[in-house]
């Protein structure tokens, strides 16, 4: 498979951030009260995604390795700022129903998942396509869970009602629902064994936090930079006493067979 | 008096911020296995939150509103809220050793926290001075701290409770939290 075409495939379906690796719980559940609201989610998070991946993965060579945090969140606040901006401008309505949830992109942990774990080690394309298929995995995950709710709740899909008022269940429009909707989502993916982070079968995933939203309390990939760190020097140790070790090797069978020669 | 009051009823117990506003999950989810170790993530959580919510009204008042810098705001809080904890982490390790052992290790965790961020933006949204910004901050912080310790106790007196075999582990703490969320909207008549 194409690399471009195989991130595509890995965001929206192998790794699908809201259905396998559950990341950013917070956007999840606050904005999928109505679809067009978690469409809209989706998409901002989507374009913030895409332009970080590319700045990032453009910049990987210039952000010294010690301040690469800070400076992914300068990026990132910055191209959220710009997203806000033009949202008030052109889509005010959207822009007020998703409220406080836009700025807070600056923390949602697959922005700087994604630019740690993918931007910064790979070029623009490929980071820019790897942003394309998180963002739509989220898109899809988010509007997925908006309709449900809003079907049940509202009784409606994207705004058209076509069930009667009596018929329908408000509470999954209000904050409990958020909650029992994932709820039921995650005892359906424990019942049919589905990969999924919360019953510890999500693929292994690359993202320096391990990936899985439950156990994050929201910057483990800062908090545990230092450990990280080390981890990944000592491997790289590892790796090179482990070809010194086979060069020593090679030598030494080098150095018999001249020794048998000369016998 | 009155005002200072309402705003803190209204931050911690009607728009609790986890409960009803959506922010600070994570934790919520994840540190809310034991009840001290809650309490300890709740009491770190108030005090962060009550600090950023008095440097970043400070920040927005005498730096970013008098340079019309306002449309900034999001950059600048996420950077001062990040150095701050940074600089509290710091200075607890140096001058208040038995503090830091208490709260140290959560305090890293809460940097890019969204409770932190969301409500030093709430201020700002709702145009707090500073007094009532630290009140706000005060009252967020310990409707999450309520919350944690909350689920923490509930999730401990369940641990050996027959429970379905799908629903076992965060469904059940999912449904938890749903349960809590319907009786927080009770408090919405409060005010």
């Amino acid at each position: 498979m194409n690399k471009c075409t195989e991130r595509l495939y890995n965001g929206i379906i192998k790794e699908n951030p809201t259905f396998v690796l559950m990341l950013g719980m917070c956007p999840t559940l606050a904005t999928t009260t109505t679809a067009i609201n978690g469409l809209g989610m989706g998409l901002t998070t989507t374009a913030v995604l895409i332009f970080s991946n590319i700045i990032i993965s453009s910049l990987r060579k210039i952000i010294p390795d010690r301040v690469r945090i800070p400076a992914y969140i300068v990026i990132v606040a910055s191209l959220v700022t710009i997203v806000q901006l033009l949202l008030k401008a052109f889509i005010p309505s959207l822009d007020k129903s998703l409220g406080i949830f836009i700025p807070l992109i600056v923390v949602n942990c697959i922005i700087l998942g994604r630019a740690e774990a993918y931007a910064a080690k790979n070029g623009p394309l490929e980071s820019a396509f790897d942003g394309i298929g998180m963002g739509l995995g989220f898109t899809v995950g988010l509007t997925a869970i908006a309709v449900f709710r809003e079907i049940l709740g509202a009784g409606a899909v994207f705004g058209f009602e076509f069930i009667p008022e009596d018929f329908r269940i408000s509470i999954f429009g209000l904050a409990p629902g958020a909650f029992f909707v994932l709820a039921g989502l995650t005892a359906l993916q424990n019942k049919f064994k589905m990969p999924c982070a919360t019953n510890k079968s999500a693929p292994e995933s690359v993202l320096a936090c391990g990936g899985n939203c439950m156990t994050c309390t929201g910057s483990a990939c800062m908090a545990n930079h230092a450990t990280l760190e080390t981890r990944r020097l000592q491997a790289q140790e590892d790796a090179l006493a482990a070809k010194k070790a086979a060069l020593a090797e090679q030598q030494k069978e080098l150095s018999a067979k001249l020794d048998k020669k000369e016998n | 008096m009155k005002e200072l009051i309402l705003v803190i009823v209204s931050a911690a117990l009607v728009n609790n911020i986890i409960l009803s506003q959506f922010q600070g999950l994570c934790p919520f989810l994840g540190v809310s296995k034991k009840t001290d170790t809650a309490t300890g993530m709740g009491v770190a959580v108030i005090f962060v939150i009550t600090l950023a919510s008095l440097v970043t009204s400070l920040i927005y008042k005498f730096v970013l509103v008098p340079m019309d810098l306002t449309y900034l705001q999001t950059i600048a809080f996420i950077l001062v809220i990040a150095a701050l904890v940074q600089f509290v982490e710091m200075f607890l390790k140096k001058s208040m050793p038995s503090l830091y052992q208490a709260l140290g290790v959560f305090l890293p965790l809460i940097t890019t926290n969204c409770a932190v961020l969301g409500a030093a933006l709430t201020n700002v949204q709702k145009g707090y001075g500073i007094l009532l910004s630290i009140f706000n901050g005060i009252g967020t912080a310990v409707g999450f701290t309520i919350a944690i310790v909350l689920l923490a106790s509930i999730r401990e007196s369940i641990e050996d409770n027959d429970i379905p075999n799908n629903f076992k582990g965060s469904p059940i703490v999912l449904i938890t939290s749903g349960l809590m969320a319907i009786a927080f909207m009770g408090f919405a008549g409060l005010i």
